[in-house]
């Protein structure tokens, strides 16, 4: 397995330390990784009948987020892009959660303010993701300088796609880490399409992970959709990271079954062969066949689970769905701690009228 | 009391702020070793170490995005961008992020971060060294925005920033950072959010300013006084929050209002205020409110006093305000 760690042209990684995933852990993300196949399954088709808004699948994915999910502690901070629900599940949100901030319900932690996939839970150190891209990897940089500064020894885990590496603040962050040092690990799931724009027309670097080398920071590539593969770098890094060794550029090449979104049409710019191709080496069917070669695992367990995990879905769902819809009066609420004088003016204006309509009669 | 520039009062401000609190820490180009351009920062590098005096790569967007995930996790960190000019490159950090994290995660993760960025003209300094975009700010949801005129406003809206659990852009008028001189109080000495300071005060007509304008504003209430027009003053202080309680009041009192700004007329902060009065003082107006402002140009280099408002191109405005009804 060590073999599924490449690196064509950086520094080379030792890869061996994967002892700590006994059967049951590798049961154990499986299991995670099926979850988030079915919760992703449900969402496409939750969205296309009008019950939550707009969706950003993650299949293809599962075994980049899970394996790192994995590889971290609870004390570790996440900086997400939108697509990391199996991120999500893994640091211990109940499904529950996920949907009620699918709808923006009453009991939304973020309270009904973000589309789909963009969470929040302070709990997990999972932060508030946002829908431009890249801004969350200086961030992710700034919190690893604040930890260093307290001598945490936490490390800062930011994930984002092939594309995020044009921009301003991939640049920004990985050279600010690079200069500090900070003990932050870039999570780069290469899915191969930035929307409709292929991996090798976004840089013409051989990979993305020889990018880190421009700011003094190891770069590895790694089979995305192998998990010992992924949480073995991952952990490399999280070592490194927390005893002084710095930062590191992780590229998990993976590859988008679905669309970018729930608006996209991915025939317009590829073929339905190349993603079958793809599919060929789907992280889920992977892990699955090492299961059941190496006897801990078998057919019938694996429809049982398939079974009860799409029931837990449909009740989770079904019960955020009956939940009451957000509050329209907290519009105004979080702008500020205390809002200005003049969110008070528009409170009350609001107030006046019907919440969803004009004015009262 | 000390007598202090206004930039030696940004200075004593940060000393203060990072004495009050180990979290503060503060963070830009040329902050640290250098003691900042204009010498903001200056000793602070000697007195609380690199740990928090960070000199940081040239890099708009990593300043503000590191302060933003330095303030996520707790601490309180004052970023300074050089000049306001260069703040475009972390626009989407702070239009995107910065304001909006408290809303988006439904208060759980509030940004306690103040940028500083010295901003305006006259001081020779081009395109891109002079502009005066406070109205980008204050259209921002989410942000606060605060603009001292006096070396005691300087560091008592500082500390009052730096004390807010929101972020809060600071502008600094780099054109009066040494050509203005007042007695500071020493300590902790915080000056509250929308709370405008009356200059002078009048009967005639209310000159609105803030900022490097406040002084030709009070120039021209003291020409018009010689002329017999009794003109108010009012430094609006911050912009958001704002202070519509005062403004209101000066012009029920008043019957007229000029408003002076250095930044373009076109959307700039002025229009904001003029909708106010419409909205809200129309029935006091005597006159048509007016605006004193830079022009809807870049703003040049050669011709920046004509481009500038002063003392005379406000007191001709209050003039031809007060004729006119």
């Amino acid at each position: 397995m060590t073999g599924a760690i490449a690196d064509p042209s950086g520094p080379t990684v030792e890869s061996t330390e994967v002892a700590d995933l006994t059967p049951e852990r590798l049961r154990d993300a499986y299991r995670w990784m099926v979850l988030s196949r079915t919760v992703d399954e449900r969402c496409l088709s939750l969205q296309r009948q009008g019950r939550i808004g707009f969706y950003a699948p993650l299949a293809g994915q599962e075994a980049a987020q899970v394996g790192t999910a994995l590889a971290l502690k609870p004390e570790d901070w996440i900086f997400p892009a939108y697509r990391e629900v199996a991120v999500a599940l893994v640091r211990g949100t109940p499904l529950g959660r996920v949907f009620d901030q699918m709808i923006g319900n009453a009991f939304d932690t973020s309270k009904g303010r973000q589309m789909p996939n963009h969470f929040a839970w302070r709990d997990q150190h999972y932060v508030s993701a946002s829908s431009p891209i890249g801004t969350q990897i200086t961030q992710a940089v700034g919190a690893a300088m604040a930890a260093q500064r307290r001598r945490d020894g936490i490390v800062t885990v930011t994930f984002f796609g092939d594309g995020a590496t044009s921009s301003n603040d991939f640049h920004a962050g990985l050279n600010l880490a690079g200069v500090f040092q900070t003990p932050t690990v870039f999570v780069c799931q290469n899915n191969q399409w930035a929307i409709s724009l292929p991996r090798e027309q976004q840089t013409r670097s051989a990979t993305l992970a020889e990018k880190g080398s421009a700011y003094g920071i190891p770069g590895v590539v790694v089979d995305g959709n192998n998990l010992r593969a992924v949480y073995t770098a991952v952990s490399e890094a999280r070592r490194r990271a927390v005893s002084g060794g710095g930062p590191t550029l992780i590229e998990a090449l993976v590859y988008r079954f679905g669309p970018h979104s729930t608006s996209d049409d991915p025939r317009r710019y590829r073929t339905d062969q190349q993603v079958a191709a793809a599919k060929e080496r789907d992280p889920i069917a992977l892990l699955r066949a090492e299961l059941i070669e190496s006897g801990d695992w078998d057919a019938a367990r694996d429809a049982q689970l398939l079974e009860r995990l799409r029931a837990e879905v449909a009740t989770a769902f079904e019960a955020s769905e009956a939940a009451p819809p957000v509050d329209p009066a907290s519009l105004f609420d979080d702008v500020f701690l205390t809002p200005t004088p003049r969110l008070e003016e528009e409170r009350r204006e609001f107030a006046e009228r019907e919440p969803m309509g004009g004015p009262r009669p | 009391m000390t007598e202090l520039t206004l930039v030696q009062a940004v200075n004593r401000g940060l000393h203060e702020a990072m004495r009050q609190d180990p979290e503060v820490l503060v963070l830009g180009e040329d902050v640290g070793v250098n003691g900042g351009v204009f010498r903001a920062t200056e000793g602070l590098y000697k007195e609380f170490g690199a740990d928090r005096v960070i000199d940081t790569p040239l890099s708009e967007t990593g300043i503000i995005g590191a302060a933003i995930g330095m303030a996520l996790y707790g601490l309180k960190p004052i970023a300074e961008i050089q000049f306001l000019d260069f703040i475009y490159p972390a626009f989407d950090q702070i239009v995107s992020e910065l304001a909006k994290f408290r809303y988006r995660s439904g208060g759980q993760y509030p940004c306690h971060v103040v940028v500083r960025a010295p901003y305006g003209g006259g001081v020779k300094g081009g395109l891109y060294h002079s502009q005066s975009t406070e109205a980008y700010f204050a259209h921002t949801a989410g942000l606060k925005v605060a603009i001292p005129s006096t070396p005691a406003d300087a560091k008592g809206l500082l500390l009052t920033a730096v004390h807010d659990p929101d972020p809060v852009i600071f502008l600094e008028p780099k054109r009066i950072y040494r050509a203005v001189t007042g007695e500071v109080p020493d300590g902790d000495h915080r000056v509250p959010f929308g709370q405008a300071r009356l200059v002078r005060e009048g009967n005639d007509v209310t000159l609105f300013a803030y900022g490097a304008m406040v002084g030709p504003a009070a120039e021209a209430a003291e020409a018009l006084a010689a002329e017999g027009i009794s003109a108010e003053v009012l430094d609006l202080r911050t912009l958001v929050p704002l202070d519509e309680r005062a403004i209101l009041a000066s012009v029920e009192k008043t019957g007229r209002a000029v408003i002076v700004h250095e930044a373009a007329r076109t959307c700039g902060f002025g229009a904001e205020l003029s909708a106010v009065l419409a909205e809200k003082a129309f029935y006091s107006l005597r006159a048509p409110v007016a605006r004193v402002t830079g022009y809807d140009t870049p703003f040049p280099y050669a011709l920046e006093q004509a481009y500038l408002p002063n003392g005379e191109t406000i007191a001709h405005a209050a003039r031809t305000t007060v004729r006119a009804g």
